[in-house]
């Protein structure tokens, strides 16, 4: 959520009441903002500097941004002003300031708006308001200015009809804000390379074969769009008359930065809130038009939809009264009892579906001021996962048998999943991340193991031996599902100790697996803890029974002859379910584990 | 584990040589019975006795003197000015300091022995700066004083034990003794003890008319070795049980990996929101791209083709009486692979497939779903940030549903987690409208804390869906892992998630339970 920072007093005093920190607070939770900071009290704000306010705004109320927004809109909420009426200065669309756009801008940045503030006031407050508002509708809004930028002008020292063109680099030649050499678009971009502010911007357009510039009636460069305004037609505390020109990638955003810029600052003007439009000439892609379009959609909103979601019974009349309080125009229908019309204001780009206003309505009402009602309404039948079930089993288990659950990360490095464990990635198994910030997240694990082992490495100096286990997820690549991936619950457990522990960890598998229901399958005599379901066979990869065998394997991941992978049975079907042995040295080595470590990774799913 | 009292051979003896001595004579003292016997071995043979009542006792203590080096020095030779006085004594012509020196043998003795001796008015100096005797005869009282010390451990005078004491000559210490008595039960032989009682005593009688060893009631019992359960998985079931007490179905949330679509499009999340960025997201480089959006099971007859025309439509051109946000919705976008940011993407696949199902009156069937799984986040981890946590969320869908509603439902939610009065403060959130966050008081803290978020899915979603308009759908969601931080007291998220956790901690978490006061 943007964060903006507002001069306290002035605005207690445009809000006409001076506010216990505990009324204001609660002004804005129930108005949907948030009281951020109040540098009253803070002792390191220094002593030249007014007390500020830093007040946290939805991510959807662009028109909040600025000190004049957060102002507006409070004192609507609170019965103390109504929505302005903004509208357009009534001038022939031949006598409107131009902006020609070139079909050129199409291969860079199309759309172009423009709108005139005249016999603006500015004064340091208002002037370094207009400033914030353009830098924080740029970082949100406008997404870094990728999708909308704004260039603010001195009407006085620039001459219409205005062009909107798309130039080659070293076609552009003007001297930027605040500088005073003349350069070229591709100077300018090593000039600004290194800029801290500015730097950031320059790949929206530099590698394009023509940069967008805005010139006046006699070729006097305005703007370089996205990046920088040129010196010449810079705003100052004394500037009058405000041309603004902004231009986009996308239209609607673009239409929604204009009015908002034009709507908060025409206030300001000595005919308060009238802009003077400017004509867009763009016949190439049909969007020629006048702007700012500061258009008032009005909407036919069911009574019952809102009283219905709030569980309110109000009126019509009532219902218009609590949508005023949201800046909404907003009259019952005079044809139809069951609706209203509500007149959204230009400023109010969040309102898209009737759902938005009912919000509103709930909002005005007061949340915590809605009847409660029984929240009962079909009754429902509760009903957990099965795979949660079998986890759960396996989880109760190995705690009742001494084990310790832990939870490591599901993310790991490469490494760890792969090249630690002695195992190579075929590419056909692991999921891997584009855009990790660390190296400890490059992909989703394979396996419960690395988990384990780091969380032995954790625990080193905890007395021995250490048993731990854990029920979980790994993801797989799957080519055949839509997200051409897969979970698998997995078993897993590793002792850590001064002997391998290697009959500990095949114990608990034959515990686990007992209490799953599936009995051993062996042709070995002397086996103890015969269950009922117990078998004997002399080959069991032959038997027709259900159950569960294990085979002797030779895998880098464990101690040659000190591991086994482990089958089960089911339905005559058999296939390999896991694998336990005494992890080989060099695994340990990796995972920093001075003592020997055997573990168990089991395939929960097939227990479904 | 709580041992019994510790014998060993020694004090066995001890304990009986208490016994016979105890039997010729009491009171009998310690230091006189048993010199040699170390307080240790003392109390410890006592305690056992007066255990058994056989003895009672006191505890003695005083001071003893014990001669310092020099002083041993001053027994074998006299003090340093006897020592010096003598000297002279024997030459006639008195001596140098050098001399004297020479004569005696230690510097340090002449430096101090002269100084006493002149005070004592035994020596005098001669005109040439000689040292000469002057008395007849002298009385060493210092080492009187010493030797009494030496053979009393004491001296009847307290200012010249004090005075040897400041001169270093002797120092003190406390010696502990023991005045004993018989006791009720006592007898010349310490009867057999038992340690514990076995099956063999109880097969023969013996537990009859054997004595056994005291019980130590102050020590902690044997330590359990026991299996532990993860505090967050405790906290988890908790949560679980609180939705199966309220009807929730389970839902399968096994996919980690998710495209755009059932993360951000179909919650009607715009392809530029600041969620999907690089910075917030965790994108997928392998596999490439998800596909369309289709049937994961036949039995799953709905129209896919038509939501994903559906999401598009409502994103670029707006529907269902939205406008929608009017940009170009990309498909490729939505098809890229992703790590589920929330499991709300679950619950959009979840509510897609109810809008297939039919009640009675021929309307899709109220229901009541949750998890509680894994989420991740292209985080910069912190104390209180990792790039994996839990997600609980919760999903109500029925006809008829009403704010007033889903705030009681909080409430009664989140007391059964012990949380009550709750407040709701108006939110944004790009897939409920309207969205709540939901507030408790923290006594601890003496403010009300953000504890979840909460609204009604926007129509955006639920009719690209197919779910009828007159169809509401609650969500809301908390984290796992901050509930589970407050109940245990933790405030850094890597001691509890993640493979920093300490085993023991694990071991030593107690049970949850939610909701009681």
């Amino acid at each position: 959520m943007p964060t903006i920072n507002v001069d306290k007093y002035r605005l207690f005093e445009e809000l006409g009441e001076q506010f216990t920190p505990d009324t204001f607070q609660q002004l804005c939770f129930e108005f949907g903002i948030e009281l951020d900071k109040d540098t009253e009290e803070d002792e390191t704000r220094p002593k030249d500097q007014a007390p500020e306010l830093a007040i946290e705004i939805p991510a959807n109320r662009y028109d909040m941004l600025c000190f004049e927004g957060i102002a507006m809109y409070l004192n609507i909420f609170r019965g103390k002003q109504t929505t302005p009426n903004f509208k357009l200065l009534d001038i022939p669309e031949d006598k409107m300031q131009k902006i020609t756009v070139s079909p050129e801008t199409e291969k860079v940045r199309p759309y172009v708006a423009g709108a005139i503030l005249r016999n603006l006031k500015f004064t340091p407050e208002r002037y370094e308001s207009f400033i914030g508002l353009q830098d924080k509708l740029h970082q949100n809004l406008a997404r870094q200015r990728t999708l909308v930028s704004i260039g603010t002008h001195d009407l006085d020292t620039i001459q219409g009809p205005f062009t909107y063109e798309a130039l080659a680099p070293k076609d552009i030649n003007f001297v930027p804000l605040n500088q005073t050499k003349k350069m070229n678009g591709q100077e300018l971009m090593e000039f600004y390379e290194s800029d801290k502010h500015l730097g950031r911007y320059l790949h929206i357009i530099r590698d394009k074969p023509v940069y967008p510039v805005i010139f006046d009636a006699n070729k006097t460069v305005c703007s370089l769009p996205p990046i920088i305004n040129s010196d010449h037609s810079k705003i100052t505390l004394d500037t009058k008359n405000v041309f603004i020109e902004i231009t986009a990638t996308d239209q609607t955003k673009l239409d929604i930065v204009c009015n908002i810029m034009v709507a908060m600052f025409s206030k300001y003007c000595d005919e308060p809130f009238t802009i003077e439009p400017v004509k867009i000439v763009s016949e190439h892609n049909g969007t020629t038009r006048v702007t700012p379009s500061l258009h008032t959609r009005v909407m036919d909103v069911e009574v019952d939809y809102l009283n219905q979601c709030c569980g309110l019974q109000e009126s019509p009349e009532s219902l218009c009264k609590l949508l005023g309080k949201m800046a909404y125009t907003a009259v019952p229908d005079k044809e139809d009892a069951k609706l209203i019309k509500v007149s959204v204001p230009p400023t109010r780009a969040d309102v898209l579906h009737a759902c938005d206003v009912m919000e509103d309505v709930a909002i005005a009402y007061g949340y915590n001021n809605l009847p409660r009602t029984s929240p009962n309404q079909a009754s429902t039948i509760g009903k957990p996962l099965m795979i949660n079930k079998v986890s759960d089993i396996v989880r109760n288990e190995c705690a009742m048998a001494g084990w310790i659950e832990v939870m490591p990360l599901i993310l790991c490095s490469h490494e760890e999943n792969f090249e630690w464990l002695n195992r190579v990635d075929d590419g056909q198994t692991a999921v891997k991340l584009a855009n990790p910030k660390s190296v400890e997240y490059q992909v989703v694990r394979t396996s419960l193991l690395p988990g384990l082992l780091k969380t032995l490495r954790e625990n080193k100096s905890v007395r021995l031996p250490l048993k731990i286990t854990e029920v979980a997820d790994i993801a797989l690549k799957d080519e055949t599902k839509e997200r051409k991936a897969r979970n698998e619950r997995h078993f897993a457990a590793a002792f850590y100790g001064k002997t391998s522990g290697f009959e500990v960890v095949h114990g608990l598998l034959d515990r686990i697996l007992s209490m799953l229901r599936v009995s051993f399958v062996t042709h070995e005599e002397d086996l103890h803890g015969k269950s009922i379901d117990y078998k004997v066979a002399e080959n069991p990869s032959e038997e027709k029974g259900n159950g569960y065998f294990i085979k002797e394997i030779d895998e880098p991941t464990f101690f040659q002859g000190r591991a086994a992978a482990i089958y089960l049975r089911l339905g005559g079907e058999t296939r390999r379910i896991g694998e336990f042995g005494v992890l080989h040295p060099t695994v340990l080595e990796k995972f920093d584990l001075r003592y020997p470590v055997s573990v168990l990774e089991v395939n929960l799913e097939v227990f479904l | 584990m709580a041992p019994p009292t510790n014998t060993t051979a020694s004090s066995e003896d001890l304990a009986t040589d208490i016994l016979a001595a105890l039997d010729k004579s009491q009171p009998l003292l310690s230091s006189d019975a048993f010199p040699s016997a170390t307080f240790v071995d003392l109390k410890a043979a006592l305690d056992r006795l007066a255990s058994r009542e056989m003895v009672r006792y006191d505890t003695i203590e005083r001071q003893e003197a014990l001669l310092e080096p020099e002083a041993e020095q001053i027994v074998a030779n006299g003090s340093h000015e006897a020592r010096v006085f003598e000297a002279l004594r024997k030459a006639v012509e008195g001596l140098s300091v050098k001399e004297l020196e020479e004569a005696i043998g230690d510097k340090n003795v002449v430096k101090i022995g002269q100084g006493k001796a002149f005070k004592e008015k035994w020596i005098s100096k001669t005109k040439d700066g000689k040292f000469t005797a002057v008395a007849d005869k002298i009385n060493d009282t210092t080492q009187e004083q010493i030797k009494t010390v030496q053979q009393t451990k004491t001296h009847p005078d307290p200012k010249i034990l004090a005075d040897l004491k400041k001169r270093k000559l002797i120092r003190t210490q406390n010696i502990f003794s023991f005045k004993i008595h018989k006791g009720p039960k006592f007898a010349l032989k310490i009867p057999e003890e038992a340690t514990d009682l076995t099956a063999d005593m109880i097969a023969s009688g013996a537990w009859k008319t054997a004595t056994f060893k005291p019980y130590n009631f102050k020590a902690l019992g044997a330590t359990q070795n026991g299996g532990a359960l993860h505090p967050l998985n405790k906290v988890r079931q908790e949560l679980r049980n609180i939705f199966f007490e309220m009807g929730f179905e389970e839902m399968p949330t096994d996919k980690f990996v998710e495209s755009g679509f059932w993360n951000f499009d179909a919650l009607f999340v715009p392809q530029q929101h600041p969620a999907r960025d690089l910075q917030d997201t965790f994108y997928i480089s392998d596999p490439k791209a998800a596909d369309f959006p289709r049937a994961d099971s036949p039995d799953d007859t709905k129209d896919y083709q038509a939501y994903w025309g559906n999401v598009k439509a409502v994103h670029q051109d707006g529907k269902y009486g939205s406008i929608g946000y009017r940009y170009p919705w990309s498909g490729d976008e939505s098809l890229r692979l992703v790590l589920r940011t929330h499991t709300t993407a679950i619950s959009a696949n979840m509510l897609h497939k109810l809008a297939a199902t039919k009640g009675p009156d021929g309307r899709p069937l109220p229901a009541r779903y949750f998890s509680i799984d894994r989420v991740f986040r292209n985080e910069t981890v912190d104390a209180t940030h990792l790039a994996e946590f839990h997600q609980v969320e919760g999903v109500i869908a029925d006809y008829g549903l009403t704010l007033g509603g889903l705030m009681e439902f909080m409430e009664i939610f989140f007391g059964k987690m012990g949380l009550h009065d709750l407040q709701f403060k108006p939110a944004y959130n790009p897939y409920t409208e309207p969205s709540m966050e939901i507030f408790a008081y923290h006594k601890g803290l003496g403010k009300l804390v953000e504890i979840g978020n909460s609204g009604m899915f926007r129509a955006e979603m639920l009719e690209s869906m197919g779910l009828p308009k007159d169809m509401r759908v609650f969500g809301w969601g908390l984290s796992l892992e901050r509930p589970t931080m407050i109940k245990y007291g933790i405030s850094n998220i890597r001691e509890l998630l993640g493979h920093k956790v300490d085993l023991e901690f694990v071991q030593g978490s107690p049970a949850v339970l939610l909701g009681q006061e």
